[in-house]
């Protein structure tokens, strides 16, 4: 049958194997010599200061030890203010971020948006990728001073590279053929945006929204290390005065709210399917 | 009614889907576009409402010139025309209601479709049509709790519901059961001489076409190789049309089954 000369009787009793992925063995051997060696040699350049390490172990044995007697009693109210702080950041930051985030997203899928707009909407996205929170938050400290506001305009920027960029990819692999149908009825664009684009990607939508409100509340406990509020900042000056059992307290509490934002969106988005 | 004037669709990767089509259909005709996968038969249809963009050529609906219209103008012409899809093309995850009404959006402005507040006399419509169908009782439900021809049938309503001139039917039969097929082959033709719409229906399966069409045209490589009447199809032509094969199973006369279930 098939056109190319191949005689099936040469080939009977012998094994078959998969073709390997890299088709020449020379190149093949290269690559994974140089992968190992190299890595042998990367680790080789990490200095290890054994004496310091063998000192350092006292202080980690009693950070650990903090967390069999978390301290919530002594340092309450500072605990208090920094979690609703915390929380009142989070919601904020995700809030405002996620309303900037759909129109970007809309904007950065190729096909909704034209050339022009998705190329300025995926630089926006790019921007906020590159630029770490933390680098941000230091910048708007500088700008806004220290407190919760520059913790909740990071927070804010962040989502807004986070939500659209990953909305933006549900958007361009969504079903073309339910959208064509709407935009066939004589729809315009933004009724098909309403009936055509946004029932498909409603559930990624809901569900990214709740993983990144997870994600800015973990952030808002890193973001106040750098002076921008929140519970951050409590567990800062609880580690400067080697209040270990209060920062064991706060870190019991993040891991407790975290888990719990777990839990809720894992039921929320079941729900949506 | 609709009339192609050397419509030529040519891809960016250099395939020439259409080759100069020139086509004339008038009022109330209901015409089935057969050939073979790749024709351009799909190409075609999807010009006509400029779903894809015709590289050449015109297409003139009731007079008017569809080609060179504005996006606005050419929404209002969309209106006119209702598309029924392969695989349905509903939007799964809105009501069945939902479906069938946004063949109104075209008609309704943006807040009143953005809150479902769609005029009584659309829902009005819409009921009529599903009750038409046999799925009135599934108003509420959503599309993707459907089955496939009950799905095809509410892909009808939403054509419907536009008040068309012309049905765009493209492969309505193909992800279906031949019974069911033949269903909603004879449900879509029944509406057309019901309401005298014009349709164009692309098919690949030849019998069913012969069962229920006044008109058959024949495409291959983006040409027109036949245009007559159903009984016209010898194998003659349908070697012109598909190449060399075994026709005479194909086209021996179907009996035309009478067990119409209602479902």
């Amino acid at each position: 049958m098939s056109d190319i000369a191949f005689d099936v009787h040469m080939r009977h009793g012998k094994p078959w194997k998969k073709p390997p992925l890299i088709q020449r063995p020379w190149l093949r051997w290269v690559l994974i010599l140089a992968f190992f060696s190299y890595l042998i040699a990367a680790y080789m350049t990490i200095e290890v200061n054994w004496a310091r390490v063998y000192f350092g172990l006292e202080r980690g044995k009693q950070f650990v030890l903090a967390f069999t007697a978390p301290d919530f009693t002594s340092r309450s109210s500072d605990i208090w203010d920094g979690m609703i702080e915390s929380i009142i950041m989070t919601v904020a930051s995700s809030v405002v971020g996620i309303a900037i985030s759909i129109p970007i997203a809309l904007g950065a899928a190729r096909n909704v948006a034209p050339l022009p707009v998705y190329l300025i909407c995926r630089s926006i996205i790019a921007i906020s990728r590159a630029l770490q929170e933390i680098i941000v938050a230091i910048l708007l400290v500088a700008i806004f001073g220290f407190g919760p506001l520059a913790g909740f305009l990071t927070l804010s920027f962040a989502t807004i590279g986070f939500l659209s960029k990953l909305l933006a990819e549900d958007i361009e692999s969504m079903d073309k053929v339910q959208a064509e149908a709407i935009k066939a009825t004589g729809a315009r664009w933004t009724q098909w945006i309403n009936y055509g684009v946004q029932p498909q990607v409603m559930p990624r939508l809901i569900g990214l929204s709740i993983y990144r409100l997870d994600i800015n509340f973990r952030e808002s406990a890193i973001l106040g290390l750098v002076g921008a509020g929140g519970i951050g900042a409590t567990l800062n000056t609880a580690f400067d005065r080697y209040e270990y059992d209060t920062a064991a307290a706060i870190l019991v509490l993040i891991i407790v709210i975290v888990m719990a934002l777990e839990y809720l969106s894992g039921v929320i988005r079941a729900r949506v399917q | 009614m609709l009339r192609l004037e050397k419509l030529v669709k040519t891809y960016k990767t250099g395939d020439q889907a259409l080759k100069a089509v020139t086509l004339e259909i008038p009022e109330g005709q209901v015409l089935a576009l057969i050939g073979p996968s790749g024709a351009g038969k799909s190409t075609l249809i999807r010009c006509i409402n400029r779903l894809v963009e015709p590289s050449s050529g015109n297409v003139f609906l009731a007079g008017k010139e569809l080609t060179g219209l504005s996006a606005g103008a050419l929404r209002k012409e969309r209106r006119r025309m209702g598309m029924i899809f392969q695989e349905y093309a509903l939007v799964e995850r809105l009501t069945v209601m939902e479906n069938v009404l946004s063949g109104r959006l075209g008609y309704v402005g943006f807040w009143r479709s953005f809150l479902r507040k769609f005029p009584q006399t659309d829902v009005d419509e819409a009921f009529r049509l599903l009750d038409r169908v046999g799925l009135a009782h599934m108003a509420d439900k959503r599309a993707d709790e459907l089955s496939g021809g009950q799905r095809q049938r509410v892909g009808i309503c939403r054509a419907l519901i536009q008040n068309p001139a012309l049905l765009l039917v493209d492969e309505p039969t193909a992800s279906l059961d031949p019974k069911t097929s033949r269903q909603i082959m004879r449900l879509v033709c029944e509406l057309c001489k019901e309401r005298g719409l014009a349709a164009i229906i692309n098919i690949h399966d030849v019998a069913l076409a012969q069962m229920f069409v006044q008109r058959v045209i024949g495409l291959r490589l983006g040409a027109v190789e036949f245009d007559g009447p159903p009984e016209g199809l010898t194998p003659e032509a349908l070697t012109t049309i598909y190449g060399e094969e075994d026709w005479e199973a194909t086209i021996e006369k179907v009996d035309e089954d009478e067990t119409e279930a209602a479902q």
